[in-house]
């Protein structure tokens, strides 16, 4: 049996894992749902390289102690190096790379939009591709299609704002706090989803693609008229509920509507779903009857695996297997390269 | 420091505006974008980008999560959002005194979060919203260089505009 190292810092969170070459997560810590921080004597600051750099060498040993092993019993390091933000994915690449020449092991290196829909492989317990593949999160919206675990097409993407940027946006404009996923959630449970006729971009469109800011500006103007400029966020009620509830419908019917028409035009029969808004239950349900409607199987694993975090590197399980090691000049890549 | 406004009537005019500004925009050029969400920051920085002749400007995105988007063009392109930061420190950790002196030109929108972390010398574009279509820009330069690239806008604008 071989233990991974995996480590992740490509965008807030930072974040090491160990799992084994039969994909067993042997340990899985993300440095801001932990109270690792009483060891730095601090909150754990969310954002910028320098709080990984900070973070990164507890994290490291927080995972390696729980998955009760030693970091001599490490047979790979593996290592997020796409996409994201390039200072921050150079602490875990320089780190990774340091940790394999020391340990004289071999670095794989994982695009981690391609890790969001591994975990779906990770959750199942069993092979699921080929697969039609939906990353919807504050960073990415988009739509690829995986003929392998290691071979990623991007059939489209958003136009403008991530699906999760939007949620946080509109809980903004309603005065919901963040992080607006979970707050537009729980107020659209009270309110109408029909109320409000918000657009759904591309809807009667072939082609894959996304755009949530006009939906976002046609919230403003339900919300506040003519009047956008001296806004105020509306007060709890009828009102507000529905624009929630309405909106939120907007967004999961674009997301339902694009995976059905991709899953027609390529003939796929899975589904898998990767990043922090496939909590929404309401998507969740909606891709559901798409892809009840479609014949498709669908995945979306629990929500630990949903959001940031290292376990989801375990894609580098399938490059190892083929032999495909990252150069000892491995590099940070900030854009999105479909692999 | 020079100055003008314009009004635009539709997404169309802020789009013209932008990629006029493009081809203007020299290495180590700062604009600093600020205006209310839905005011269509990220929609003139996809502009711009054309305008400097980014190959597929439908990749031009929101920043908002991801903090930072690089695009390669004439000039590289730095797409900063300041709108989920929560200090000017923050906003300094993510490089951004090097993206400023460096060789491309950087586009930061929500600017007005932090303004002790901008250059003194930039191009500020302010974008209210008007109605669900109109826009107002108003444009403000700080030092010699924007001057002249303002002056320059300028005079590819419409008679509309006064300075």
């Amino acid at each position: 049996m071989t233990y991974f190292l995996a480590l992740e810092t490509s965008c807030d969170e930072t974040a090491a894992a160990v799992f084994t070459d039969g994909l067993t997560v042997k340990s899985s810590v993300v440095a801001s749902q932990t109270d690792l921080h009483a060891r730095f004597g601090g909150v754990v600051p969310e954002i910028a390289s320098r709080a990984h750099l900070r973070n990164l060498l507890p994290v490291i040993d927080e995972a390696v102690r729980k998955a009760g092993i030693t970091l001599a019993d490490v047979g790979c390091v593996a290592v997020h190096n796409t996409p994201g933000l390039v200072g921050a994915l150079l602490v875990g690449v320089t780190a990774a790379k340091a940790l394999a020449v020391a340990l004289g092991v071999p670095l794989v290196a994982v695009n981690h939009v391609a890790g969001h829909i591994y975990a779906c492989r990770m959750a199942a317990g069993r092979d699921i591709f080929p697969c039609l593949g939906l990353v919807v999160s504050g960073g990415h919206t988009a739509l690829f299609r995986c003929d392998t675990a290691l071979s990623l097409n991007l059939l489209g993407g958003t136009r403008d704002d991530a699906a999760g940027e939007a949620f946080d946006k509109v809980a903004a404009i309603l005065g919901l706090g963040f992080p607006g996923g979970p707050a537009v959630e729980r107020e659209a449970a009270a309110g109408d989803p029909k109320a409000f006729a918000f657009p759904r971009a591309f809807a009667s469109d072939p082609r894959l693609e996304f755009s949530f800011s006009g939906l976002k500006t046609a919230v403003l103007y339900a919300c506040h008229g003519q009047d956008v400029r001296q806004a105020t966020p509306p007060p709890p009620g009828k009102k507000r509920a529905d624009l929630a509830a309405s909106f939120q419908e907007a967004v999961v019917d674009a997301l339902a509507v694009k995976c059905r028409q991709a899953l027609e035009q390529t003939g796929l029969t899975r589904l898998a779903v990767g990043g922090g808004v496939s909590a929404n239950k309401r998507l969740r349900a909606k891709l559901q009857a798409a892809c009840d409607r479609a014949g498709a199987e669908l995945f979306i694993p629990p929500m630990n695996l949903c959001t940031d975090n290292a376990a989801m590197a375990a894609l580098a399980v399938e490059k190892w297997r083929v032999g495909q090691f990252a150069p000892p000049d491995l590099d940070a890549e900030p854009n999105f390269i479909g692999s | 420091m020079s100055s003008f406004t314009l009004e635009v009537s539709d997404l169309a005019g802020t789009e013209a505006l932008g990629r006029r500004l493009g081809p203007l925009l020299f290495p180590g050029a700062v604009v600093a974008l600020v205006g209310q969400l839905g005011a269509g920051k990220t929609h003139f920085t996809r502009a711009v980008a054309e305008g400097l002749g980014v190959r597929t400007p439908a990749a031009v995105t929101s920043p908002t999560f991801t903090l930072i988007h690089e695009y390669p063009a004439r000039l590289p392109v730095y797409h900063f959002d300041a709108y989920r930061l929560a200090s000017a420190r923050e906003f300094l950790d993510l490089g951004t005194g090097e993206y400023f002196h460096g060789d491309g030109v950087c586009l930061v929108e929500w600017a007005d979060r932090f303004p002790e972390a901008l250059p003194a010398e930039r191009l500020d574009v302010r974008i209210e919203i008007v109605d669900a279509h109109r826009r107002r820009f108003e444009i403000n330069s700080h030092g010699s260089r924007y001057d002249q690239l303002v002056n320059e806008w300028v005079r590819t604008e419409s008679p509309s505009v006064r300075t």
